[in-house]
């Protein structure tokens, strides 16, 4: 628990508080940036390069974009008229104390779930990006071919969604 | 003699952190990497506004700057004083925070892309696992700011310029990293200092630089394509059309903030320069066996300096493409032709040595890139201009 974990959740659960509180709906997408930024850098710090470059390059690079893009070209009005917060907050706020409650559970009963007589955290395994590339295509290589298949099935909807409004017009 | 003037600048460095204590000598070794970087590649820069304005100048039949200095050598200078002391304007009705923000996301992501580039033998900031993943997911953060900062400038030229921008990056970023995803099957490593590694062996005297074989010139070919699409440089330029959109996305910049955009432009020009020369023309390897003599670094600098004039003169030189013809270049060719690109350098792989392998290589990649370009040439019908209206 080093000052650099403090400094980045601090950033991560600030991002996240500004997404869902703030008026102008980009600047929320502009949060919800930060927010992604900051769990890169936790990936980084665990020493989990990979995916830390990965988030980067495909929330930041991709889906942030992606968001913007959308928000901008569905909404016209910038600034909701009754405020940020729904009237049903109560019943949010319950569910949401629930997933927490079950998310904490899971986190802290997995180190019990570990191999270790004495109870001490077991050091983190050094994961390098070849031993990623031999498991993706050696044990892997079932799921990443029917993620491949999932991803041209998204690709095709997407062009067939997006053909068939012009389709009609010409 | 030749080794020590090789490694002068790691030897500078270690003499200098050798001076403070062992507590604090990584960090001062960082900071002095960090701020070497800061302090060249803007001084690069200062030289290549120069060189463009000439270049282009004497391209163009005109003479470029001469009044500051002979041949124009201190108009950096002046450029640097007039942007300092311009009035920085901000329309009413911009957003503040983030019309602020935006060059800094830029210039922050473009220095921090420099820094997995290795300069020289030994010579990079960081030599990371997964260091050409995170040059790009960190030129993917560019795109970002573009958006942000014609967004925020409330200007409906600012607004189409950054959409423009923003789907030329996306478009082109795909084929941007399918082309080097050749060069990493073949070297089998995503460390930026073990691919230049793995092409600083010599045959007969002759480098084993990528752009060599067939299907390293392909991907070269594709990736400079690519580069040029990813920093919005001329003949892709429509996002910050001079002629068009006033000024794009930076319409609405005056002064440092400018400055700032400009600088990041031509830092990402300098960077993905780099990233050119690591990936195909071998780094900081030198050109014949011979001439090892000459320092590591200095090939680098005169690899990136070529490159930045053949951008010069291609910006000189080539009639803008409009988007649509961007975006159908990408799509429908370049992303083919990496594809295919990556089936022929596994090819090369598995075939063995030979002289074999470079006929079929090179066989394959010709008749389809004729072939294809033949075919798409053929489907266009040029008839009479037809319109569609927004409804």
């Amino acid at each position: 628990m080093t000052v650099v974990f403090w400094i980045l959740a601090a950033v991560t659960v600030a991002g996240g508080l500004a997404a869902v509180m703030l008026k102008n709906t980009v600047h929320c997408a502009l949060a919800l940036t930060t927010a992604f930024a900051g769990l890169a850098l936790l990936f980084m710090q665990l020493d989990a390069q990979f995916v830390g470059f990965a988030q980067i390059l495909v929330y930041i690079g991709a889906v942030a974009i992606l968001v913007v893009f959308a928000i901008l070209l569905t909404r016209e009005s910038e600034q909701p008229e009754k405020g940020v917060f729904s009237r049903t907050w109560l019943a949010g706020l319950a569910i949401a104390a629930a997933v927490f409650a079950v998310l904490a559970w899971a986190v802290l009963n997995s180190r019990a779930a570990l191999p270790d007589a004495v109870g001490l955290p077991k050091p983190a395994p050094e994961v390098t990006v070849a031993q990623i590339g031999d498991a993706l295509m050696g044990r892997y290589v079932l799921p990443l071919e029917i993620l491949a298949l999932l991803l041209t099935a998204a690709m095709i909807g997407a062009v067939l969604v997006a053909m068939h409004e012009k389709g009609g017009r010409k | 003699m030749a080794n020590t003037l090789d490694q002068i600048f790691v030897l500078l460095k270690h003499w200098i952190m050798g001076l403070f204590p062992s507590a604090v000598q990584p960090v001062i070794g960082a900071l002095l990497s960090v701020v070497t970087i800061i302090v060249v590649f803007p001084a690069l820069f200062a030289l290549t506004t120069v060189l463009e304005r000439k270049g282009l100048g004497r391209m163009q039949n005109r003479i470029g700057p001469n009044r500051t200095g002979p041949f124009g050598i201190l108009q950096p200078v002046a450029d640097g004083i007039k942007s300092l002391t311009k009035e920085d304007i901000i329309p009413t009705s911009a957003d503040g925070v983030v019309h602020f923000i935006a060059p800094l996301v830029l210039v922050v992501a473009v220095f921090m892309g420099l820094a997995v580039l290795p300069m020289g033998r030994n010579m990079q900031l960081v030599d990371m696992d997964a260091g050409l993943l995170f040059f790009f997911a960190i030129g993917a953060s560019t795109e970002l700011s573009i958006f942000m900062a014609g967004w925020s400038s409330r200007n409906k030229y600012s607004l189409l310029g950054a959409m423009r921008a923003v789907a030329q990056m996306i478009s082109y970023e795909v084929p941007l990293l399918m082309s080097s995803v050749a060069i990493v099957m073949i070297t089998g490593s995503l460390s930026l200092v073990k691919i230049v590694e793995a092409q600083n062996q010599y045959t007969w005297g002759l480098p084993h630089w990528y752009i060599f074989t067939p299907w390293g010139f392909a991907a070269f070919v594709m990736f400079c394509i690519a580069a040029t699409a990813e920093t919005n440089r001329s003949p892709f330029d429509l996002p910050e059309g001079e002629s068009e959109l006033v000024a794009g996305y930076f319409t609405e910049y005056s002064g440092f903030k400018f400055a700032l955009f400009f600088l990041g432009e031509y830092l990402g020009m300098f960077s993905i320069s780099g990233l050119g020369s690591t990936l195909f023309l071998g780094g900081w390897s030198a050109p014949l066996q011979v001439l090892e003599f000459i320092p590591s670094w200095f090939w680098f600098f005169a690899k990136v300096m070529l490159s930045i004039v053949v951008l010069i003169w291609m910006r000189g030189t080539l009639p803008r493409l409009r988007q649509d013809q961007l975006m159908n270049f990408a799509w429908k060719f370049v992303l083919p032709m990496t594809l295919l690109n990556l089936f022929v350098a596994a090819m090369w792989r598995f075939m063995g040595e030979g002289w074999l392998r470079w006929v079929v290589c090179s066989a394959i990649l010709i008749v389809v890139y004729v072939g294809a370009g033949r075919a798409m040439m053929l489907r266009q019908n040029y008839g009479p201009r037809s319109y569609r209206y927004a409804e």
